[in-house]
């Protein structure tokens, strides 16, 4: 009777989780309306949506899972060149290519994963690390299919579902990235609202008492990982079937830590985190290279030092007023 | 092939030059610091700044090199390392990434990306035999110089009284601070050392590694793998990781040249998934 009742809550809790805020929809909302909104600058905004799914895949392994990682650029770059690769030599279909990035991304995140899971966050630091520089230099290595530095070149797209030219001012890029980062959104927040969610969070937070619940830590870690793996790997595959390019940049170190920047200004843990993040990542990167563009490298190291010596936790107090505002005015209409 | 055996020993010596003092700082605060090679970078462009401008010999900047070093990396610890100790590791390889990319970018902008060069003295050029092994003048120099501040840095940590006080801390800082040691104190001082042995290891490896305002990111994960490979808790441990490192690294390019530095990734990720506290690691309590 009791369990039966503790049973319920669980599930209301786990229900009340999944409702859709109002917040949430005039988010997707402003972001497919800003289509209209700003016609000329989409190409900008394709980075956005495909830097978001990027940092959308390192929230949920970071965010979710706990795992650190210093590499999470082998999986775009993985995906980048999967889908290039098949748009070049097999077929130009976005989705095919789509689904290849994802696949050969996924399955180097299921063969790393056991050794991401072992260890120290400083061996997981470590090892991720080695693991993208390895295939930057096999990437840099097997110049003959890869290009090597000269990058990728001659990657064609067909048209997306035989009707949409991709064009030079990104209008169907926009549509494509943003429709797969939002489905992919979907199936994420999906996931980490389950049960399945909630165990990856209760291996974060106690992983010794988390196995003693009978949490499968291990298995769980690695499905969670490839699961990010397989997230940025999509990311991979639009920003190579966009920009109809692929070079060595999309392996490099530099992105790792770009993406990390990206997840502290937006905050870990609560999947918008990324997005708001890559909005604010490019919009800064975009206002610092209109004066000084080839410096950017050091004002990203000014923000990240500044963020992490104190600045993260004044943006996010400042958000969370802002957003329990909000909210308050959410819940009234709700309840 | 001796010869690239030789080659290789010189390397090595010079990356545990470079990479000792992080060990020591990662050992006593358990600080992730990968700006230490910024430190480098900037003891190589003092000596080559020291020895165009102000026209002083080699071996006069050496010891300007590390001071330089040192200096800053005091006043850096005081000012700005010292909040990040109690932080997570994802916050401080996050903060010392974000250090490495000012240096990075500073550097640049201060100095051009072009590489720099140094003239070294005639008595240090050129290269002899003996028994058939070819062995440069500058690589013998440096095994020299390096060789010797190893066996002093081992005869510190061993036997003096102020490193009997820092493996203590290294060991335990919170009952070395019960017995009174003053741990701060010793790693500010420790944390200098290392950034001048960093500064120095720059400055001799210009000739070798070459230099450039890239260097710290270029050389970053060799520093981490003397340090990973070797443990944090002696002297002993990352010198033979920098000599394994060293060799293996220029008899790879050397004998396999296309696969670059693919070898030294693979045994770092290797070493690291089979001896997860360092290849010759005590037990820890």
């Amino acid at each position: 009777m009791r369990a039966e009742s503790f049973d319920a809550r669980v599930r209301q809790a786990l229900y009340a989780n999944r409702r859709w805020h109002p917040a949430e929809i005039g988010f997707w909302i402003l972001a497919f309306a800003a289509y209209l909104l700003f016609p000329s600058h989409l190409l900008l905004l394709n980075e956005i949506a495909i830097l978001a799914l990027f940092a959308l895949s390192l929230d949920l392994i970071l965010g979710y899972a706990g795992i650190v990682s210093l590499g999470h650029a082998a999986f775009l770059g993985m995906g980048a060149y999967a889908a290039g690769l098949l748009a070049k030599h097999v077929t130009g279909d976005p989705f095919a290519g789509l689904a290849c990035g994802m696949a050969a991304a996924g399955l180097v995140g299921l063969l790393t994963s056991p050794l991401v899971l072992r260890g120290s966050d400083l061996t997981r630091l470590m090892v991720t690390l080695g693991v993208a520089l390895i295939l930057y230099e096999l990437a840099n290595s097997f110049g003959s299919l890869t290009g090597g530095a000269d990058g990728l070149q001659g990657v064609m797209m067909k048209p997306v579902l035989g009707q949409f030219e991709f064009d030079i001012f990104g209008r169907t890029a926009y549509l494509y990235s943003l429709s797969v980062l939002f489905l992919l959104f979907l199936i994420a927040r999906r996931v980490v609202h389950s049960p399945v969610g909630l165990s990856l969070r209760a291996v974060r937070d106690n992983p010794l008492r988390a196995s003693a619940s009978g949490v499968p830590n291990g298995r769980r870690l690695a499905a969670a990982y490839t699961l990010a793996a397989a997230y940025a790997g999509a990311a991979g595959a639009l920003l190579a079937q966009t920009t109809q390019f692929v070079s060595l940049d999309v392996l490099d170190f530099h992105r790792s830590a770009d993406l990390m920047l990206v997840l502290i200004i937006g905050g870990a843990g609560y999947l918008y985190g990324g997005l708001i993040g890559a909005i604010a990542f490019k919009l800064l990167q975009d206002a610092i290279a209109s004066f000084t563009p080839q410096y950017w490298m050091f004002w990203i190291g000014l923000f990240l030092v500044l963020f992490v010596l104190g600045g993260r936790e004044i943006i996010h107090s400042a958000v969370k007023t802002v957003a329990g505002r909000f909210a308050r005015l959410g819940r009234g209409g709700a309840r | 092939m001796l010869t690239i055996l030789f080659d290789g020993i010189a390397y090595g010596m010079v990356l545990f030059v470079l990479g000792c003092g992080l060990s020591v700082t990662m050992g006593l605060m358990n600080f992730v610091n990968l700006a230490h090679g910024a430190f480098a970078m900037l003891g190589g462009y003092v000596a080559v700044l020291a020895m165009q401008r102000l026209g002083l010999p080699f071996l006069a900047s050496l010891p300007l090199a590390f001071l330089s070093a040192a200096l800053v990396g005091i006043v850096l610890e005081r000012l700005i390392y010292r909040p990040m100790y109690a932080k997570s590791h994802l916050d401080q390889v996050m903060f010392s990434i974000g250090l490495v990319f000012m240096a990075v970018a500073g550097t640049d902008w201060l100095m051009g990306s072009t590489q720099q060069f140094i003239r070294l003295p005639a008595w240090l050029q050129g290269r002899f035999e003996i028994a058939g092994i070819g062995i440069g003048r500058y690589r013998l120099f440096v095994i020299a110089i390096c060789g010797l501040l190893a066996i002093s840095l081992q005869w510190g940590f061993t036997r003096t009284r102020f490193g009997s006080r820092l493996r203590a801390a290294v060991d335990d800082a919170r009952v070395a601070r019960g017995l009174g040691i003053p741990v701060n104190r010793l790693f500010a001082l420790t944390f200098a050392l290392g950034c001048g042995l960093a500064g120095l290891g720059g400055a001799l490896g210009i000739e070798l590694m070459g230099l450039d305002p890239t260097f710290p990111l270029k050389f970053m994960i060799y520093f981490l793998i003397v340090v990973t490979v070797g443990g944090t808790s002696s002297i002993t441990g990352p010198f033979f990781a920098a000599m394994l490192l060293g060799v293996a690294d220029v008899v790879g390019k050397y004998l396999v040249p296309q696969v670059g530095a693919f070898i030294i990734y693979a045994l770092m990720v290797v070493l690291l998934i089979t001896r997860p506290h360092g290849l010759f690691a005590r037990a820890r309590a």
